[in-house]
Formats: C-alpha cells, sequence, structure tokens
C-alpha cells in the first residue's frame, strides 16, 4: 500500500532522511521509532505530500506523491505532529468541512461524521471552540479529522504524544481496531506502544534504517534476551551453581536482592537454570524468563548507528 | 470549484466566529463617514455625486485591507495548520482562491453597508446612480486588487505584523504612484513620456478613472491582472514556503 522508494530529504547540509526504502502493506501497523531528529515526521511529511523529497519516490496505492498528490492525498488519513487545529472552529463545524473536502454530502456526510466522533469519543465537545479543549481532546480531533473517511492508509505522527496513561489506552484501542483493513504507519518513541499496537517496527537514527523487524524479534537482540530473573533468599548457593552452567554468560545482581542470569548468545536456558535449581534443591520464591527489552535494544541501535547502517 | 467552494466557506465563517468581521466592518464604516462627512465635506459640494465619498477610498484600503490580508497565510504558516491544508486532496491553487475570494466578499459585505451613504444623495439631489455603481465597483476591484498583493505578502512570513506593514508598503507606492505630487515631480524630471508609464500602473488613476462613471475594458483589466498576478505569486511561495 504505501512504498517508499531511496527516499531522501536535505535541509541544506543536514541530509534529514537518508536513503530510505520499506514498504508497508495493507493490515501492517509499523511502528516508526526513533530518538528525536530521526528523520521520523519529515519521512511522513514526504509520504503526505507535505514536503518534496530531494530524492528517491514515496508511493500510495501505486500513486506517486510527486506526480499525482491529490490522489495521494484522497487515499491517505493523516495526523500532523503536534495537531495543528484551526482554534476558533467547532469540533462540529470542522469535521463538516473535512468531510466536504473529502467528497461527502448530506447523510453520508452525517454518516462518516457520526461514526468518527463516536470511535474518539467528542460527542460531548462536538460545539465547543477547539481552542477550548484539553490536549486529548484536541488529540482526538486530530485523529477523527484523519479517520473520517475510512482511508486505506493512516500516517499519525506521535499519536498519543502528551496524553495521559488512560487515553494513551483508548488511542491504542482505536489504533488496534482498525489494524487489517488498513496501512498504519504511527511514529513514536513510546517502546511499550510498539510492542502493544505495531506488527512490525522501523528504527531511523540519523535519518537512515537502522533496524526492520517485528516487536518481539527486535527485543531478541537485547542481551538480556531468554536470561532469567530469580528471588531466593539462598543467592549464595544459587549463584555459583548457575555460574557452571555452559549457557550462563554471567550472573548479576538485580533489583530487590534478585539474581539475573544472562543468557550466552540469547540462548533458552531456563531448562538448564530448573534442573540446576532442582538438583542444589534451593528454594524459590519467584522465576522468570526475561524476553528482553526493547528500549535497551533501541539504546543499543541508535547510539552507534555507523556500525549498523 | 467544489473545493473553492468549501474553503471559501470555512473561511467566511470564521470570519464572523471571531470579532474580527464586526471590528472590521465598524471601523471600516466610522473612517468612511468621517473622511465623506468631515473631511471631503459631502454635503457642502452641492453636487449630487459620491467623489467625495470614493476619493478616499485608496487611502483607507491602504491600511484596513492589509490589516485583513494579513492573517490569511501567516496564521496558517505560525500555528501549522498549513499541513493540514495541504494534506487534504486540496490544489494550492484551489486554497488560495477559496481564501481570496472569501476575504474579497467580505470587503464586497462592508462596502455594501455604506449603503446610507447612497441614500443620504439620492434624498438630498438626483445623482447618476450608473456612475455610483461604477464608483462601487471600481472600490470593489481595488479592494480585490490590495487584497491579491496583501495575501500573497502575507504567505511570505510567519509574522502578520510583518505581512501588514509590507502590504501596506506596497500599496503605498502602487497609491502614491498617481498622486499629483508625484506625478508633477516625474514631469519635472523626466518628461510627459515617463509620467504617462507612471500613470497607467497607478491603482488610482484606474479607479478614478472607473469612479467617474466610465467603465473602461482596460481598467477593468489592469485590476484583474494585478489581481491574477499577485494571487499566481501566492500560489508559488506557498508550494516554496509551506514548510520552512
Ligand atoms: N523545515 C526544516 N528545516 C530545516 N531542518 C529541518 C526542518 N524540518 C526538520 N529539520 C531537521 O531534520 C531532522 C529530522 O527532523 P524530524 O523529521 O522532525 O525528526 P523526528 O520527527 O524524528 O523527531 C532534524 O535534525 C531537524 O532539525
Ligand atoms: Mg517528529
Amino acid at each position: 500500500m504505501i512504498e517508499i522508494d531511496h527516499l531522501t530529504k536535505a535541509f541544506g547540509s543536514i541530509k534529514a532522511v537518508d536513503d530510505v526504502s520499506f514498504k508497508v502493506a495493507k493490515g501492517e501497523v509499523l511502528g516508526f521509532l526513533g530518538p528525536n531528529g530521526a528523520g521520523k515526521s519529515t519521512t511522513m511529511k514526504m509520504i503526505t505530500g507535505f514536503l518534496p523529497p530531494s530524492g528517491g519516490t514515496a508511493t500510495v496505492a501505486g500513486f506517486d506523491v510527486q506526480r499525482k498528490p491529490i490522489e495521494v492525498k484522497k487515499r491517505v488519513g493523516y495526523l500532523p505532529e503536534g495537531v495543528p487545529l484551526w482554534p476558533d472552529m467547532t469540533p462540529r463545524a470542522f469535521f463538516e468541512f473535512i468531510a466536504r473536502v473529502r467528497g461527502f454530502a448530506g447523510e453520508e456526510a452525517a454518516r462518516h461524521i457520526d461514526a468518527a466522533v463516536k470511535k474518539t469519543q467528542l460527542a460531548d465537545v462536538l460545539d465547543q471552540p477547539i481552542e477550548t479543549l484539553s490536549k486529548g481532546f484536541k488529540r482526538r480531533v486530530g485523529l477523527a479529522q484523519a479517520l473520517l473517511h475510512d482511508p486505506e492508509v493512516l500516517i499519525l505522527d506521535e499519536p498519543t504524544d502528551g496524553l495521559d496513561p488512560n487515553q494513551k489506552h483508548e488511542v491504542r484501542e482505536l489504533i488496534r481496531d482498525m489494524a487489517g483493513e488498513k496501512a498504519i504507519v504511527i511514529s513514536t518513541h513510546i517502546l511499550e506502544e510498539v510492542e502493544a499496537v505495531c506488527s512490525r517496527a522501523i528504527i531511523i537514527a540519523h535519518g537512515k534504517i537502522v533496524a526492520d523487524d517485528t516487536p518481539a524479534a527486535l527485543a531478541a537482540r537485547s542481551d538480556r534476551h531468554n536470561g532469567v530473573t530469580l528471588a531466593t533468599d539462598a543467592a549464595a548457593t544459587v549463584r555459583p551453581a548457575l555460574e557452571a552452567l555452559p549457557d550462563v554468560a554471567a550472573v548479576v545482581d538485580a533489583p530487590g536482592g534478585a539474581l539475573f542470569a544472562r543468557a550466552r548468545d540469547g540462548k533458552s536456558i531456563i531448562s538448564q537454570v530448573s534442573a540446576a535449581l532442582r538438583e542444589i534443591d534451593a528454594e524459590i520464591d519467584q522465576i522468570s524468563v526475561e524476553r528482553g527489552r526493547l528500549d535497551e535494544v533501541f539504546r543499543q541501535i541508535t547510539n552507534t548507528p555507523s556500525s549498523h547502517a | 470549484m467544489h473545493n473553492v467552494i468549501t474553503i471559501f466557506r470555512r473561511e467566511m465563517s470564521s470570519y464572523f466566529a471571531t470579532p474580527v468581521a464586526y471590528v472590521f466592518i465598524v471601523i471600516y464604516l466610522v473612517l468612511t463617514g468621517l473622511l465623506t462627512f468631515h473631511i471631503g465635506n459631502i454635503l457642502d459640494r452641492n453636487q449630487a455625486d459620491l467623489t467625495a465619498f470614493f476619493t478616499f477610498h485608496p487611502w483607507l484600503y491602504l491600511f484596513l485591507i492589509p490589516a485583513l490580508s494579513m492573517r490569511l497565510w501567516a496564521e496558517e504558516r505560525r500555528t501549522g495548520t498549513i499541513e493540514l491544508s495541504m494534506t487534504l486532496p486540496i490544489s494550492q491553487g484551489q486554497a488560495v482562491v477559496g481564501k481570496f475570494l472569501a476575504a474579497w466578499c467580505f470587503t464586497g459585505i462592508a462596502l455594501a453597508l455604506t449603503f446610507p451613504v447612497w441614500l443620504t444623495i439620492n434624498y438630498l439631489g438626483e445623482p447618476d446612480n450608473g456612475a455610483i455603481l461604477a464608483g462601487y465597483v471600481g472600490s470593489w476591484l481595488l479592494a480585490g486588487s490590495f487584497l491579491a498583493i496583501g495575501s500573497f505578502i502575507s504567505a511570505l512570513t510567519k509574522n502578520q505584523v510583518i505581512a501588514f506593514v509590507v502590504a501596506a508598503a506596497i500599496c503605498f507606492v502602487l497609491v502614491a504612484m498617481g498622486s499629483t505630487i508625484f506625478l508633477d515631480f516625474l514631469n519635472e524630471w523626466f518628461g510627459s513620456g515617463v509620467v504617462e508609464f507612471f500613470r497607467s500602473l497607478s491603482v488610482v488613476i484606474h479607479f478614478t478613472e472607473i469612479s467617474k462613471g466610465v467603465v473602461d475594458i482596460r481598467d477593468i483589466v489592469y485590476f484583474g491582472s494585478l489581481i491574477v498576478l499577485f494571487l499566481f505569486l501566492n500560489v508559488i511561495a506557498i508550494d516554496r514556503l509551506k514548510a520552512s
């Protein structure tokens, strides 16, 4: 549905986006990750036809955004970063305007507006000027605008930024509900969000893609992947027993007096560990296997972009 | 066309959703009244026409129109809503024309609300109402030209104050080019050929011609070209500067 091919954007001497290529198919929710200034927003602005690329192409549903901008814009719902909205309009007037721009009139417009308002739970504030709404409501107005025409492609730039935990949860539910029939790209630097809603994650740093994988596979790159955390009073006997295991790389102290056994090369060590614990008959209060931490992988990857680029 | 109308409607309702419309109309009417009746002494002229009324329009528009046009694009660029506008399936030309037409119609409404002046003069004498209608058309075309200039300037900056000052300065130059002081000065130094050139470029000369009641196609073409030229520059400016 979306095809990005060697996309590049230079601002003077800064390459904000540097030779980025990827595809997003229908049914995918792509998490676009990267530290601030990595080039996420710039990439989205090029896909949505706001910024012309310096090189490469962005194609949506077969239309090149440079050649057929209107065709692309018809098929895309876009929530720009920071959610710019006309402050003196009410959400109702705003949605009526958007519906008209999207080519709906009368009954059909009302149906689309109702559906978007219902999804974003905005019914109570429809007649209040947008400038008087709280940040959470404003973001929902922006989202409703993006969803109104039920587009094939959704591009959401930091859709949960600045929301409280409940609002974040609602927005994620909304995105999850829509997955399946659309190609969705969301940018974020909140990693739990990626694990919560994305089927795939691309990490970019300094304008370049440094990783492209499922969230689980990315997390598995963590050196904590398959490590075992255990809480025990018999740390003195448990620690050497674990250290003796061939696939345990190291045993370190974990918060709360627990121990953490790091797996060698990410191998599964849980069966070895439990066998060893049975052998020494140690009393264990709690034991868990780590899947790895996305935030750690993110740090590893984005701090050393040159080695992965 | 559908998109132009959609933009037009949104812009129009935004004028009346804020105090902008009312403040503009009140100031416009008060100033026209003051200029026409006190400085123009329309009642003491013993002539049944609206010359005293129309003479001041270029000078009035010089700062009132930039006050209206300054926000057209500068505001969208400052708040970032231009990113929303420009990622909807609307072309830049449609957006520029829609916004311009709304502002132009709005000045038309303000202009139409000066009808008591017309009623007064009809009550007191028997004016040439055809000439008066021509005067209104000329005044509206003048307002449109200044709006197109102001809209273009507004697209060049995020700062409304700058947009206002620069647009007012350009309008001032266009008005001053037709003033007697300037033309006399040119005549002394450069001769009548140069004078004719500047006369033909000045908005005031064309406006005066129309408001005498002679609607010459050349005057219409003059204002039409100004509007088209600056709206075209406006589209280019948006295209180049929207994201910076
Ligand atoms: N209009 C612009 N002019 C100049 N530099 C810009 C502009 N927009 C973005 N940049 C630069 O491009 C880089 C990428 O920015 P951005 O895409 O906003 O990053 P992200 O969204 O990942 O935080 C940054 O270094 C930023 O300063
Ligand atoms: Mg960003």
